[in-house]
C-alpha cells in the first residue's frame, strides 16, 4: 500500500490522530498545569536523598560482608580452633524411676517383674486380651500365613488384606466412613495432625494434651494456643481474642482435645466444646487413645458417651495399643478427611506397615468388644469401684486421685508439696519399689519434664483391668498404705 | 525441605583441595552410575507432566468430579489447597492402580496378590476373590527372612505363646522385657559397638531420637535425598538444617568450612555441635554413601556423624554388617548408628547404637523410650533369630549363604539390566536398583506390563522423585534364585522394547555376563 502525503485522506487522518493525541495528554497537562513546580523539585530531591541512603546502606553492608573475616586471621586456624561441645548433654540414669524392672512374662492381669509375680495395675490391659486363647490362636495362624514383618510401606506391597479388613471393621465399629491404620501409636497422632495443620493455621489445644499431640503441633509450625485444662470458658475467651486475626487471614482453625486425658485421666467436656466449635467454625480432632473401646455403651468412645452425632467431629484418632492390646494406631472420620492421610500422613506413607499378626490381634479384640458390651460395663464398674475404694480408704490422707471415676486410667498424686520434681518423683519411686516387691505392680508415670508444655505433677499411674476383683483392690490399698508409712518415715528420719 | 545453601562462596572459604583427590580404597566399589538424561527426554518428560496438569485443570473447571465432599462444614476455610487436589485427581489417579496392591500371603520370593478391577478409571477399586502369584521384586526382603516357616517363625510362635504379642507400656515404665535386653546386646555385638537401644517402629526411631540429640544451637548437614523421617526428626529438633548435594563430599566440606567461620545465623556465636546426617543406601537412588571420605571430613573438622542404615544394614558387606562392613571402616568412626529391622531382618522396629553414654542418654531422654510403646515380644524374637542366623550363631552356613546370594544377585541383575540399555542409578553393589523411565505415564505402563508377566515391582514418581525422573525400583532379595532372575530379565527385555526404555547412551558391553561369586576367596 502506498500512501502519499498529498493524499487528502491520509492528511486528514494524521491531523485527526494528532488531535486525538493532544486530547489524550490534555488531562495530564491540566493536572500538571495546576501543580506548582517547586513541589516537584522538593519531592524529587527528597526521593533522591532517600534512594541514596538506601543504596549507600546496601553497598556498605555488601562491603562489610566481603571484608568481614579479617584477611589477617588464617581461616584454617580459625576452623582448627573450633571445638564442639560433647555430643550429648549430661544425664542421670538414676532419675529413671523404673529402670531396674525387667518383665519376664505375659503382661495381663498378672505380671512377673524381676522374678516376682505381681497383680498388674501398671499397663494398659483393660480387657485381658493378651490372655485370650482364641486371639492367641488367630495370631499364631497369622504368623503361619503371613510371616512376621510386612516388608514394605503401604503403597509398595505392604497393604495386606487384613489391613483392609481392620480398616473396614474400625470404620464400621465407629459408624464412620473410613479409617486408616498406622504401625505405631505415637506416630499416628503426630502424622495425622501434620497432614492437616499447616504453618498458616491456628490450633487451640488443651494444655494437658499428651506429648504426641504436642510434637505434632510443633512440627506443623502452626500457631498453637493452649487453653486451661478442661475449661471451655477459657477456650471461648481465647478464641474471641484471636478471632479478628483469623477472619482477616482466612486461616483454618482446629481444636485438639483428648477423650480421656493420658496425663490427668479426666474426660473432656465434649458437649461444650462442640457448641464452641460450631459457633466459631472450628474443626475438631479428638485423640481417643485411651477412651476408644472404653467409654460409651458400646465402646465407641467419648462421642458415644456424650451422644454427639458423628459428623460433628472431623477426625478421631485412636490407638490399638490400649484397649485392643495390639500394636499401632488408627484414625477414622469421613472419607473426605481421612483419605488425605493416605498420601500426606508421614507415618503412613514412609513407614513399613503394621505387622500382619498385630492387625489380626486388633481385629479379633475389636470383635470381642463389639460382641460383648458387658465387658465395657464391667470395666466401668471396676473403675468406679477402685476410685471409690481409694477415696474412702486411709490412703486419702497422703494421696488424692485426679481422674474421673469412670476412667480406667487414674493418677494418684501425693498431697504434700515438694520443693522439686525429682524429690517428689523419688518418693513415688520408693513407694512403687515397695509395692512391686510386695506383689503389686505399679508405675510412676514417665515424663520428659523439660520438653512438656506444662510441667506435670509426678504421679503413680493406675490402670484398671476387668479381672481386678475386690480382693486385689484391697491388697493394693493395703500395700500402698504400708509403703507410704514406711517411705514417709524414712524421709522424715533423713 | 528448605535449603539455604548459597551457591557462591567467598574465595578464602574455598577448598584447599584436600578432598578432591580420589580415594584409594580398593576393596569396595566406587562405581556410582548417574547417567545424565538427554535434553530431549528432560523436556518431553516435563512437558508430559505439565500437560497432564493442564488437562486436569480444564477437567476440574468444566466437570465436577464425583469425589467425596466435606459435609456439614459450610463457610469454613477449605481444608486442602487446589493444586494438591488436581494433582491427586488427574495425575496420581492415572497410576493409582499400580500402587497399594493387596497382598494376601508371605512377601517372600513369591507374593500372592488379590486381583482387583476398577470400573470408573481408578476412582475406586473392587477386590475380586481371585489371586495371582507374582515374583517379588517389590518388597524389602533383602536377605529373605520374610518366611512363614523355618526357625524365625517357630521361635516367634513360641514367644507369642509365652509372652503375648504386646506389652502396652513404654520403656521408661514397665515396658522392658528381657527380650529387649537380649536384642540390644545382640545388636551391639553385631555392629561392634558398646550398646544399642531398640524401638517399636523404624520411622519413629528417627523422628523421636534426633530431637533428643540435637537442639536449636546445632547445625545439621543433611544429604539432599535423606528419608522423610530424618527430615521430620531434624525439623522437630529445631536445629538449623543445611542440605548438601547428594553424596557430594566436596560440597559438604565447603559447607562445613563456611559455616564454622560464619557461626550461628543471628547471634554469630559459634555452633555448639555440627552433625552430618546421611544414609547408608539411599532408597530412591540406590547409591551408597561415600563413607571413607565422610569419615575423613568428620575427623578433620570434629563434627559428629549420624548414619541411617535403614536399607544397608544386613544388605551390604561381606558379613552383612552394613555400610561399615562394606568399606571395612572401624565402628568408632561413626558416632550414631541408626537402622531398621524391617528390611533385612523380616521384622519391624528400629535401633540406635553407639557408645555406652549415648545409649544411656537416649534411655533417659529419647521421646520414644519415654512415651511410645516398647517393641512387641514376637517382633523382637524374630530379629534375634534372624540376626543370630546371620552371625552364624546357629552353627549353620545359612546366614553366609543368604549374604552371598544377595551380593551375587545384585551384581548379576544390575549388569544384565545395563546390558539391556536401561539407565540404572546407583552403586553396582546396592540391592536397591532403580531403573529410570522418566515419564510418569511410563511408570504406570511399565509396572502394568511387569504385572502382566507376573512380576511385582515398584513404580515411583513425583513427589518421591523429581518431576521428570520417574523410575521403576527393583528390590533384590536373597530369596530369589538365578533362574528366577533370568525369568525377570527375559520379561524386562520384552518390556524395554515394548515401552521404549533403553535410554542409555553408553556403549553396551557385548561380553557375556556370568553369575559370579562376589565374595569368592
Amino acid at each position: 500500500m502506498q500512501a502519499s502525503v498529498e493524499d487528502p485522506v491520509a492528511v486528514t487522518t494524521t491531523a485527526a490522530t494528532s488531535s486525538v493525541a493532544h486530547d489524550m495528554y490534555s488531562p495530564i497537562n491540566t493536572l500538571f498545569g495546576q501543580v506548582q513546580f517547586n513541589h516537584i523539585y522538593v519531592e524529587g530531591s527528597i526521593l533522591l536523598i532517600l534512594l541514596w541512603i538506601l543504596f549507600k546502606k546496601t553497598a556498605s553492608t555488601a562491603n562489610s560482608k566481603k571484608t568481614k573475616p579479617p584477611e589477617t586471621v588464617d581461616v584454617d586456624e580459625q576452623i582448627r580452633l573450633w571445638t564442639p561441645q560433647p555430643m550429648i548433654d549430661s544425664y542421670n540414669l538414676d532419675e529413671l524411676p523404673m529402670k531396674n524392672y525387667v518383665v519376664d512374662s505375659k503382661v495381663y492381669d498378672h505380671v512377673t517383674i524381676n522374678g516376682q509375680s505381681c497383680i498388674n495395675f501398671a499397663t494398659h490391659n483393660y480387657y485381658n486380651f493378651i490372655n485370650d486363647k482364641n486371639i492367641e490362636n488367630s495370631v499364631v495362624d497369622a504368623v503361619h500365613k503371613y510371616g512376621i514383618g510386612s516388608c514394605g510401606p503401604r503403597a509398595f506391597y505392604g497393604t495386606f488384606d487384613i489391613h483392609i479388613e481392620l480398616e473396614e471393621k474400625l470404620a464400621q465399629f465407629m459408624g464412620m466412613e473410613e479409617a486408616v491404620i498406622y504401625s505405631y501409636g505415637f506416630s499416628t497422632v503426630t502424622s495425622a495432625i501434620q497432614a492437616y495443620v499447616k504453618s498458616k493455621d491456628i490450633v487451640y489445644a488443651d494444655e494437658e494434651v499428651n506429648f504426641a499431640i504436642q510434637k505434632g503441633l510443633q512440627s506443623s509450625k502452626a500457631e498453637v494456643v493452649y487453653f486451661k485444662h478442661n475449661c471451655p470458658d477459657d477456650l471461648e475467651r481465647l478464641i474471641t481474642q484471636h478471632d479478628a486475626v483469623k477472619k482477616r487471614m482466612k486461616r483454618k482453625s482446629f481444636l485438639i482435645v483428648e477423650g480421656i486425658y493420658m496425663k490427668t485421666g479426666n474426660i473432656c467436656k465434649l458437649r461444650e466444646l462442640i457448641d464452641i466449635r460450631i459457633k466459631h467454625k472450628i474443626r475438631i480432632f479428638i485423640d481417643e487413645s485411651i477412651s476408644f473401646g472404653v467409654l460409651g455403651k458400646n465402646g465407641r468412645g467419648v462421642t458415644e458417651y456424650f451422644n454427639i452425632p458423628k459428623d460433628e467431629v472431623d477426625l478421631i484418632i485412636g490407638s490399638l495399643e490400649t484397649s485392643l492390646s495390639s500394636v499401632g494406631g488408627f484414625s477414622v472420620g469421613s472419607t473426605f478427611v481421612v483419605e488425605h492421610q493416605r498420601l500426606s500422613g508421614l507415618g503412613y506413607c514412609f513407614s513399613a506397615s503394621l505387622p500382619p499378626l498385630h492387625s489380626v490381634a486388633a481385629i479379633k479384640a475389636l470383635e470381642q468388644i463389639d460382641k460383648h458390651p458387658e465387658l465395657l460395663v464391667k470395666l466401668q464398674e471396676r473403675s468406679i469401684n477402685l476410685h471409690q475404694s481409694i477415696s474412702q480408704s486411709q490412703l486419702i490422707e497422703h494421696f488424692y486421685l485426679g481422674s474421673d471415676q469412670i476412667s480406667p486410667l487414674k493418677h494418684l498424686y501425693l498431697r504434700d508439696n515438694f520443693p522439686s520434681y525429682l524429690e517428689e518423683q523419688n518418693l513415688l519411686k520408693n513407694i512403687v519399689d515397695y509395692c512391686i516387691s510386695n506383689g503389686v505392680a505399679l508405675t510412676v508415670a514417665a515424663y520428659l519434664n523439660k520438653h512438656e508444655y506444662k510441667q506435670p505433677k509426678p504421679s503413680i499411674r493406675l490402670l484398671v483391668s476387668i479381672n481386678i476383683n475386690d480382693e486385689n483392690i484391697e491388697s493394693l490399698i493395703n500395700v500402698l498404705s504400708q509403703a507410704v508409712i514406711l517411705v514417709m518415715k524414712k524421709t522424715t528420719i533423713q | 525441605m528448605a535449603s539455604i545453601v548459597t551457591k557462591s562462596y567467598p574465595d578464602h572459604l574455598k577448598l584447599n583441595g584436600s578432598m578432591k583427590k580420589k580415594s584409594n580404597h580398593k576393596h569396595y566399589n566406587t562405581g556410582e552410575s548417574y547417567e545424565k538424561m538427554s535434553f530431549y527426554t528432560t523436556l518431553m518428560a516435563s512437558l508430559g507432566f505439565y500437560f497432564l496438569i493442564l488437562i486436569g485443570l480444564v477437567n476440574h473447571l468444566i466437570f465436577t468430579p464425583k469425589v467425596a465432599t466435606e459435609k456439614n462444614r459450610k463457610g469454613y476455610p477449605p481444608l486442602y489447597n487446589t493444586f494438591d487436589n488436581i494433582f491427586l485427581r488427574y495425575v496420581f489417579r492415572r497410576v493409582k492402580d499400580c500402587l497399594n496392591r493387596v497382598v494376601c500371603g508371605v512377601p517372600g520370593s513369591k507374593i500372592e496378590i488379590r486381583d482387583r478391577v476398577t470400573r470408573d478409571g481408578c476412582w475406586s477399586f473392587e477386590l475380586l476373590d481371585t489371586k495371582s502369584t507374582f515374583l517379588n521384586l517389590g518388597s524389602y526382603n533383602y536377605l529373605g527372612f520374610a518366611q512363614n516357616n523355618g526357625p524365625c517363625a517357630e521361635d516367634t510362635i513360641k514367644i507369642i505363646k509365652n509372652y503375648g504379642w504386646s506389652i502396652s507400656s513404654s520403656r521408661q515404665e514397665l515396658g522392658t522385657n528381657h527380650l529387649h535386653v537380649k536384642l540390644e546386646q545382640l545388636t551391639a555385638e553385631f555392629l561392634g559397638v558398646d550398646d544399642a537401644i531398640v524401638f517399636g517402629m523404624g520411622f519413629a526411631t528417627n523422628v523421636l531420637n534426633l530431637p533428643a540429640i540435637m537442639n536449636s544451637e546445632c547445625l545439621v548437614l543433611s544429604d539432599e535425598y535423606n528419608h522423610a523421617s530424618v527430615i521430620a526428626g531434624i525439623r522437630l529438633s529445631k536445629a538449623t538444617s543445611i542440605v548438601f548435594n547428594h553424596n557430594d563430599v566436596i560440597h559438604l566440606e565447603e559447607l562445613i568450612r563456611q559455616n564454622i567461620i560464619l557461626g550461628q545465623p543471628v547471634t554469630k556465636k559459634p555452633w555448639k555441635k555440627i552433625f552430618i546426617v546421611t544414609e547408608g543406601i539411599f532408597s530412591m537412588e540406590g547409591s551408597i554413601v561415600k563413607l571413607p571420605d565422610i569419615i575423613a571430613i568428620k575427623k578433620k573438622y570434629k563434627v559428629y556423624l549420624y548414619v541411617d542404615e535403614a536399607h544397608s544394614i544386613g544388605a551390604l558387606g561381606p558379613n552383612g554388617r552394613g555400610v561399615l562392613d562394606y568399606y571395612n571402616c572401624s565402628p568408632k568412626d561413626i558416632d550414631i548408628f541408626m537402622g531398621t529391622y524391617t528390611k533385612s531382618f523380616g521384622s519391624a522396629g528400629g535401633y540406635i547404637a553407639g557408645k555406652k553414654d549415648l545409649i544411656d542418654y537416649l534411655r533417659a531422654n529419647s521421646h520414644a523410650s519415654c512415651y511410645a510403646m516398647s517393641m512387641a515380644p514376637p517382633v523382637a524374637q524374630t530379629i534375634i533369630t534372624s540376626m543370630s542366623t546371620m552371625m552364624g550363631k546357629d552353627h549353620s552356613e545359612e546366614g553366609r549363604k543368604k549374604i552371598n546370594q544377595l551380593a551375587n544377585n545384585v551384581r548379576y541383575f544390575r549388569r544384565k539390566l545395563k546390558a539391556l540399555g536401561c539407565v540404572v542409578y546407583g552403586n553396582d553393589d546396592s540391592p536397591v536398583i532403580p531403573m529410570l523411565v522418566y515419564f510418569i505415564s511410563k511408570v504406570g505402563a511399565t509396572v502394568r506390563e511387569f504385572n502382566k508377566h507376573n512380576i511385582a515391582t515398584v513404580g515411583v514418581g513425583f513427589p518421591a522423585t523429581p518431576l521428570n525422573q520417574g523410575r521403576i525400583r527393583f528390590c533384590m532379595s536373597a530369596a530369589l534364585s538365578k533362574e528366577e532372575l533370568d525369568e525377570v530379565l527375559e520379561a524386562t527385555e520384552k518390556i524395554v522394547n515394548k515401552v521404549g526404555l533403553s535410554y542409555s547412551r553408553k556403549p553396551i558391553c557385548n561380553e557375556e555376563i556370568l553369575y559370579e561369586d562376589v565374595y569368592a576367596v
